[in-house]
């Protein structure tokens, strides 16, 4: 399974995850409440300018992710064309338009594992009341594992309908397709018993 | 301790594998999103707690940037946007969901479940969409309920599935569904 991670090394992705976060955090609660047309204009052109620096595959990668959020936006802007002003409306549209792309932008630029360890990290002091977290590093790579492997079970279930039915599949397909993660997890569950079990480490 | 961990773990990769089938749910002709459904059936087939931390899992994988959600969206642009709304609401929905399957006994669980989903994942869903809405895109809450009214329907259809899906589950592997 791909992530979104741009692959091209960037001096985006040497910043350091957990900056490039907080950064994020900073401009979402500064623009959220702004709605100066020049700010937000101005926030707009700076997040493009990012993009840029970090060449031509970045800025169509973000390009291409901003897609279907334009459709919604369209519907926004006719929105605010037929009830209120136009510039009330391309505010909103601009900052909605600032958000998006700027938090994509950490998502690009910032590898799975360097997520991950921004979590990690977020959720340790948790370990103060009692939450196991090595039980949550396990689950999140249990689940990247099996969303191939349920996913490979789901294509096959699809075959078969239709290779005994001409009608389109139906919901019925989502019985077998959870008994399948019902009885995955089942045998998971004694190999990881097998194993010595997910105690907590200290 | 590790079923729970591994229950969870399957049903958060099948929210995922419901959202990355486009084509799964093509009910009366009409192509909707599956992504919802898993969401409900973690709530109606987990239960309360077991349910909201799977989809709570799922969201995770997303935040840190697997373009999980229906249609391949993903990354933390998904938690910003105009939509965001549904997803902050996606684990409320999945307990809520889950609550009402434990808690109302006495009946089919397919009743059960499908009363929940119909509560958690469309009416609680939906209260959380219209927030999400009304923060971001500046909408006042009656303008927030019109632009999504018209989705209403389908996932309304979509609860009444999740109902009976869960009961369909539960009659195939009793011991498995833990909102009994």
């Amino acid at each position: 399974m791909l992530a979104m991670t741009l692959e091209h090394r960037s001096w985006l992705h040497r910043v350091p995850a957990g900056a490039k976060m907080a950064a994020m955090t900073v401009a979402m609660v500064v623009l959220l409440p702004v709605s100066d047309p020049a700010i937000i204009a101005a926030a707009v052109a700076v997040t493009g300018a990012l993009y840029a620096t970090l060449g031509r595959i970045a800025l169509a990668r973000g390009a291409r992710l901003l897609r279907p959020l334009l459709l919604v936006l369209a519907l926004i802007m006719a929105w605010h064309l037929v009830t209120r002003s136009p510039a009330e409306g391309a505010v909103i549209c601009l900052r909605i338009l600032a958000l998006v792309a700027l938090a994509n932008l950490v998502t690009l630029t910032t590898r799975l594992d360097d997520m991950t360890a921004v979590l990690e990290w977020v959720l340790h002091p948790l370990r103060r009341i009692g939450v196991n977290t090595a039980a949550i590093s396990l689950a999140l790579a249990l689940v990247i594992r099996c969303i191939p492997v349920l996913s490979q079970k789901g294509a096959a279930l699809l075959d078969a309908w239709r290779a005994r039915s001409p009608r389109r599949t139906g919901y019925q397909i989502a019985v077998p397709l959870a008994l399948l993660a019902l009885d995955d997890a089942e045998h998971l569950a004694d190999a990881l018993r097998a194993r010595g079990g997910v105690a907590r480490p200290d | 301790m590790e079923r729970s961990l591994t229950m969870v773990a399957l049903f958060a990769a099948l929210i995922a594998v419901l959202g990355l089938f486009p084509s799964f749910m093509l009910f009366t002709g009409v192509p909707i999103s599956a992504q919802s459904l898993g969401v409900m059936l973690c709530g109606a087939v987990l239960g309360a707690r077991r349910g909201a931390l799977a989809v709570l899992l799922f969201l995770a994988l997303v935040a840190l940037g697997l373009p999980l959600l229906a249609g391949g969206r993903g990354g933390l642009g998904a938690f910003v946007g105009p939509t965001a709304g549904f997803l902050y609401g996606f684990p409320v929905a999945a307990f809520v969901t889950g609550w009402i399957a434990e808690h109302w006994r006495g009946v089919d669980l397919s009743v059960s479940a499908g009363a929940g989903a119909l509560i958690g994942g469309v009416l609680v869903l939906y209260a959380f969409g219209a927030v999400g809405m009304m923060l971001v895109v500046d909408l006042s809450p009656p303008e927030a309920v019109a632009a999504l009214g018209a989705f209403i329907p389908g996932d309304m259809i979509k609860a009444v599935v999740a109902g009976l899906v869960t009961g369909a589950i539960y009659r195939a592997r009793p011991g498995f569904v833990m909102t009994r």
